[in-house]
């Protein structure tokens, strides 16, 4: 391929070349381990790009900032942990309800609390879904390598901008620290999504009238349209209503702008599911030790298949349904006590039996460990 | 012949949303008209210009106020408003505070943004009470005060929010009463201009639950108290600290520009340019 | 006395005041030096005196409801 350079870099540096690739330039953080790599590189290469970088005076203050940074008309984004995830669902709820396109990176570490600063965990899972207060829908990627870290950041802020979401990259302390060789693109290969402006005119336009996906088009601040913003629930208008039919709309369209375009926000990667009698359910940094699992286990004749999701949320239930549909077990490894195993076995709905593969040690699972439980099932 | 002040006040509102949720005598819309004539006085466009408020009852303001504006979650105004002046430094960010939302539950961001003299004006105004929550008592309910959760008087010791700032470098703060409206619209008219981090401390009335719960009449009646508990900045520098007691210093308290931040981080991005760093 | 303070003409107002607004909290009535507005019986301030009325702004400026609107009347009569 031509244009590429092969360069070896963290996954936390690639996030942040894929946040600068996909135009970010309004960067407000906190530090906290293991992301604290990225707000170090963002103050450094963001002024270098005519960026902007601020260090807040806390984490929830930063989500505040990104949230404002947005709305200023500039792609904005924090990184984040456990403990500084919890603070940020405040804001995250705002922007989520304000229709404010931002990029969070939660780099997953062993909670709960304070937990375990430099251990990997995949315990956010759930959070990263409902962990601000109220009904909403919301997008989050897992990336599985450094490579997968660069171009799913460009995928974040791509469709925080096509859908008017706050997307979370949901990575996890393996992901973030490790070092991978990285084939950047040259940056004119790549798709990048910008901000749509409002066409009707000034005074008539409705910053919240959704368009037929259900997403509105916010002007940005300084644009002259002059509109109103609040975490109260809004009309259209944007100003508060608390009129029933009104207030229905409005909270449902939060949910239904993702549901209803799931197709185009979803991605998962299948492996060797046809004739497969059991199947791997397996996201982030532990799908690398699955894939591992799996390919060990078809070595020993084993019928196994290997499904990743990597849009975590919205959860796809008819693609997941179809993979494990007739399947004597699908086995779901991860680094929490069955958290998105939960998720599975809804869907399963009782017709493939749901063996969660969980582990809270502070280490990762290893693919022996995987293999282990793929050969329990008889 | 123009009547001398007349101001076309009108057309910084949203008139469509008024009348606006403040109870009867609330000092609220006083200030909130200083703060529209001040921008007229400045001459700052109503397409460039944010107005930001947190929560609680004068956070209402921003909604009715004709720019784009927005009414953020509690006490983190200043953050959402660091944010937009940080991404967009050509908009004038302009705060809308209460006592509660500014000095409690966003206190932090309060001496952060000071800190940083990052080019924002903050008006807080300052009722002494929780009002959107029915009177319970804030950081700057005075001692001895009653107030909902304090039925047996106030313990807690009151905020002097202008020396707060002042100690954490905002470069202009100044206090006014609502009975002093010219004055505060002169003080706000000031702090638009400087560039840097403004602080202005509006003390105004909340007949409905700090008044009525305290017995201190009606809104004018609380107006004229605030006035004649208000000693001027040059007249309290002869005074003990006895008596100054229960009195509350009105005036340009503090006025020293120096760097405003997203202009310090324009040297940043140039340093960065030029390859140094590190 | 001289001539030319004979010739100024009397400056004339108008008060207008607009009901949807005015909530009634008396502060006009209270901060009006030439007792140009009172309290109606709908609770509502009212202009009762306004040929008094020197144009101030005291009502406009401190009416927390943006209620009151004072113009000169350029007079020419």
């Amino acid at each position: 391929m031509p244009n590429q350079s092969r360069v070896l870099m963290q996954g936390n540096e690639a996030i942040l070349e894929g946040a600068l690739a996909a135009g970010m330039r309004f960067y407000a953080g906190y530090p906290i381990t293991p992301s604290t790599e990225i707000a170090e590189l963002a103050a450094e290469r963001l002024p270098k790009v005519g960026g902007r970088f601020i260090q807040m005076e806390d984490e929830i203050a930063s989500m505040a900032a990104v949230v404002g940074g947005s709305l200023a008309g500039v792609k904005s984004m924090t990184a984040t942990s456990g403990p500084g995830f919890s603070l940020k669902q405040e804001n995250l709820g705002y922007a989520i309800h304000g229709d404010i396109p931002c990029v969070v990176i939660n780099v997953q570490r062993m909670g709960p609390s304070t937990g375990l600063p430099t251990s990997p965990a995949q315990g956010d899972m759930q959070q990263a879904r409902f962990g601000s207060h109220g009904d909403y829908g919301i997008i989050a990627l897992t990336p599985s390598s450094v490579s997968e870290a660069y171009y799913l950041t460009i995928r974040a802020f791509n469709l925080s901008e096509q859908f008017r979401v706050p997307v979370i990259l949901l990575t996890d302390e393996v992901i973030g620290h490790m070092r991978e060789a990285v084939s950047l693109p040259d940056p004119s290969e790549l798709t990048v999504a910008e901000r749509r402006k409002p066409t009707a005119p000034k005074g008539e336009h409705k910053p919240f009238a959704p368009d037929a996906k259900g997403v509105p088009t916010l002007p940005n601040f300084g644009d002259g349209y002059r509109f109103h913003v609040t975490g109260l629930i809004h009309a259209e208008d944007g100003f508060a209503t608390s009129n029933p039919k009104l207030v229905d709309q409005a909270v449902r369209r939060l949910t239904n702008k993702i549901t209803d375009n799931i197709d185009e926000i979803y991605e998962a990667e299948q492996r060797e599911i046809a004739d497969a009698d059991i199947v791997v359910f397996s996201y982030g940094g532990t799908a690398r030790a699955a894939r591992r699992a799996v390919r060990m286990a078809r070595e020993k004749g084993l019928k196994v298949g290997f499904y990743r999701p990597i849009t975590i949320w919205p959860f796809h239930d008819e693609m997941v349904r179809n993979a494990i549909a007739g399947k004597k077990a699908v086995i779901i490894p991860e680094l929490n006590l069955g958290q998105m195993a939960r998720e599975v076995e809804r869907v399963a709905h009782g017709t493939t039996t749901v063996i969660p593969v969980t582990k809270v040690t502070g280490e990762i699972l290893t693919p022996a460990e995987i293999l282990a439980a793929i050969e329990e099932v008889r | 012949m123009a009547i001398a002040g007349k101001i076309p006040t009108r057309k910084y509102l949203r008139q469509d949303r008024l009348p606006h949720i403040w109870c009867p005598g609330c000092g609220h819309g006083i200030v909130m008209q200083a703060l529209v004539r001040a921008i007229h006085n400045v001459g700052l466009s109503q397409d460039k210009t944010v107005i930001v408020s947190g929560i609680g009852c004068s956070s209402r303001a921003s909604g009715y106020m004709d720019f784009d504006t927005i009414h953020t979650t509690h006490g983190r105004a200043l953050a959402f408003a660091t944010g937009i002046k940080m991404a967009n430094p050509e908009l004038n960010v302009i705060v809308m505070t209460g006592d509660g939302d500014a000095s409690a539950i966003g206190g932090n961001h309060l001496i952060h943004a000071a800190r940083r003299n990052i080019g924002i004006t903050c008006i807080c105004l300052n009722n002494n009470i929780y009002g959107m929550t029915s009177g319970q008592f804030s950081p700057t309910t005075p001692e001895c005060a009653l107030a909902t959760t304090a039925p047996y008087g106030v313990i807690d010791p009151s905020f002097d929010l202008c020396k707060l700032v002042q100690a954490a470098g905002a470069s202009y703060v100044a206090r006014g009463t609502a009975m002093q409206a010219r004055m505060l619209e002169k003080y706000i008219t000031n702090a638009l201009k400087n560039d840097g981090f403004s602080f202005i401390e509006a003390i105004d009335q909340c007949p409905t639950y700090f008044g009525r719960k305290n017995k201190l009449g009606d809104a004018y009646a609380m107006m004229k108290r605030q006035q004649e508990t208000s000693v001027s900045v040059s007249k309290a520098a002869a005074m003990t600290p006895a008596e100054l007691e229960g009195k509350q210093v009105v005036g340009e308290l503090w006025n020293s520009p120096r760097p405003e931040y997203a202009k310090s981080y324009d040297q940043v991005i140039a340093k960065a340019q030029q390859g140094g760093g590190r | 006395m001289t001539a030319l303070a004979t010739e100024r003409k009397p400056r004339l107002f108008t008060v207008e005041v607009n009901t949807t607004y005015c909530k009634g909290c008396e502060i006009c009535v209270q901060v009006c030096p030439k007792n140009v507005l009172a309290m109606n019986d709908r609770l509502k301030a009212n202009v009762v005196n306004l040929k008094d009325c020197t144009g101030c702004l005291n009502c406009e400026i401190y009416c927390p409801d943006f209620a009151i609107n004072v113009e000169e009347v350029e007079a020419n009569a």
